[in-house]
């Protein structure tokens, strides 16, 4: 049986601007992902993580290789993927209900059902959205929110279409630690929850092991996965673990790897 | 609003006429001391006697003025819009277009209206083309870079969910740009009152910048400051309502109080 997520000797080439040499964002990149699994993937900046965000998405082919999404060949956006970003990039003129319901005014089946039964859809909005702790926030503009509550709500949007990926690029990078570490877990419950297969990437080694079955750390550009790291913790882990000895162990283990490949 | 007690006075919308007045009683008070002839600098009160005058002709050309602008407003919103809408459509039309813009805009204005003289003859039109041809810029550039600056990771959630490019211009592009295109018309309207006067004063037989010039080819130098403020009062007016609809239609790109 292959992988719900098979990315199989992939490189990608972007072109540069005129003159200049192509840049390889990843070579020779292998990642195999099981149905429902969580992993993370972690590297040096400028690794070509997030590229391997689009890859999955089909937002950028591979110029070598193949990428293939629940058996079949990925040759066009996937929409069953749901993404979000270290920018939770809110549109400033809708209310934060209709931020999250934004997928589903573009996704098929629910874009043409979503004119006709709009409260339904915006009563699965608030239900989602009262998941992460904002149950009130539906009617505020997401420029009224504080940074961690925007990210909420941009978790909900990448969810509300119930994807079976989830894709995470970095997005807690931008709040401070508390909030990251009270996000972990609205992360970890939604995903006990919902069950979707989810890809992190993240430079936050800690989030990574607290969060992942699997920790992936990709060498500097071009990207390939050079140490692949099971995470022995039993879950689901309470944010305690991540104070524990064995836990620090494990973490430090992972920067080793990661100094080595800026190396 | 004022947060003081109900009796203070709120000197913020004050301020506009104090300011206003101002202006006028220094003007006038300037032009009695020094004794400044009329010809030179008519005092404001001479110039409102102008106005009391010439009541009937300045009207009528105000009149002419105004629609002639709209006229050409309403061309450059719908040119500029629809230009705009293409040339952010997509990077490569963007870079393409852009110099020949930015060379047209170039261009002085006054060196074109002697071209729309020769094609259409003098009159309304080429006054209408002129606000038209001048106006449009701001438009264009502004719709053009609201679509432009697409956040890409907004882009990359629609377009990963299938979303085709008109999806993400009409549910991203477009309500995005809106705020760069409402103050853009505050701008146009101002310029497009220069283009058909600077036209109306080259080559036409009615309108403001005619009437002024006729004025000053008889001396009559309080009636040439008459139009100027007729102008200026046409000019703010037009601003006003421009400012208003900006308020009205993005109220939230305005999250600070300072425009309220």
């Amino acid at each position: 049986m292959s992988a719900f997520v098979d990315i199989k000797d992939v490189t990608l080439r972007y072109k540069g601007r005129s003159g200049s040499q192509d840049t390889l964002a990843v070579e020779h990149l292998n990642l195999e992902v099981n149905q429902g699994d969580f992993v993370a993937v972690v590297g040096p900046s400028g690794c070509g993580k997030s590229t391997l965000m689009k890859l999955a998405t089909g937002l950028h082919f591979p110029s070598v290789g193949s990428v293939r999404l629940d058996g079949a060949e990925v040759d066009g956006p996937v929409s069953i993927a749901g993404m979000a970003f270290q920018n939770p990039v809110m549109l400033p003129w809708r209310t934060t209900r209709d931020n999250v319901l934004l997928p589903m005014e573009v996704v098929e089946p629910h874009r043409r059902k979503i004119r006709t039964s709009r409260a339904t859809y915006q009563q699965m909005a608030d239900e989602l959205l009262a998941s992460v702790g904002l149950g009130d926030a539906g009617d505020q503009y997401p420029w009224q929110l504080s940074g961690g509550m925007q990210q909420r709500a941009s978790l909900c949007r990448a969810l509300i279409h119930d994807p079976r990926l989830l894709l995470l690029d970095e997005p807690f990078a931008a709040l401070d630690a508390f909030t990251r570490e009270e996000l972990w877990c609205v992360i970890r419950d939604l995903y006990y929850e919902k069950e979707f297969t989810t890809i992190l990437v993240t430079h936050d080694l800690r989030e990574a092991v607290f969060l992942a079955d699997t920790v992936y750390v990709m060498s500097a550009r071009p990207g390939q996965i050079i140490v692949s790291r099971e995470i022995p913790f039993p879950k689901p882990r309470p944010i305690e673990i991540t104070y524990e000895v064995e836990f620090g162990e494990l973490t430090h283990e992972l920067r080793s790897h990661i100094a080595q490949a800026r190396g | 609003m004022d947060n003081d007690k109900a009796s203070s006075i709120d000197w913020v919308r004050l301020s506009p006429w104090i300011c206003t007045f101002g202006l006028f009683a220094i003007w006038e008070l300037s032009v009695w001391l020094f004794g400044i002839p009329y010809y030179i600098l008519p005092a404001p009160s001479q110039i409102g006697f102008a106005m009391y005058e010439f009541a009937d002709g300045l009207w009528t050309n105000s009149v002419q003025t105004l629609w002639t602008t709209l006229l050409g407003f309403a061309m450059a919103i719908v040119f500029g819009l629809l230009l705009g809408l293409f040339i952010g459509w997509d990077k490569r039309i963007y870079a393409g277009l852009y110099p020949l813009m930015i060379g047209f805009n170039s261009i002085p204005k006054i060196a074109v209206v002697p071209i729309l003289v020769l094609w259409f003859g003098a009159g309304w039109l080429p006054a209408v083309l002129t606000a038209f041809l001048i106006s449009f810029f701001p438009i264009v550039v502004n719709v053009a870079t609201g679509l432009a600056t697409i956040e890409p990771e907004m882009e990359d959630v629609l377009r990963a969910l299938g979303a085709k490019k008109l999806d993400v211009m009409v549910k991203v592009g477009i309500p995005r740009s809106l705020p760069y295109f409402f103050g853009a018309l505050k701008v146009a309207i101002t310029l497009a009152f220069i283009g058909s006067v600077l036209s109306e004063t080259i080559a036409a037989n009615s309108g403001i910048g005619h009437m002024m010039l006729t004025a000053q080819a008889n001396f009559e130098v309080p009636l040439v400051f008459a139009c100027l403020i007729a102008l200026a009062v046409e000019g703010i007016g037009m601003y006003a309502i421009m400012a208003g609809l900006e308020q009205r239609m993005t109220g939230w790109a305005h999250r600070s109080g300072f425009n309220r």
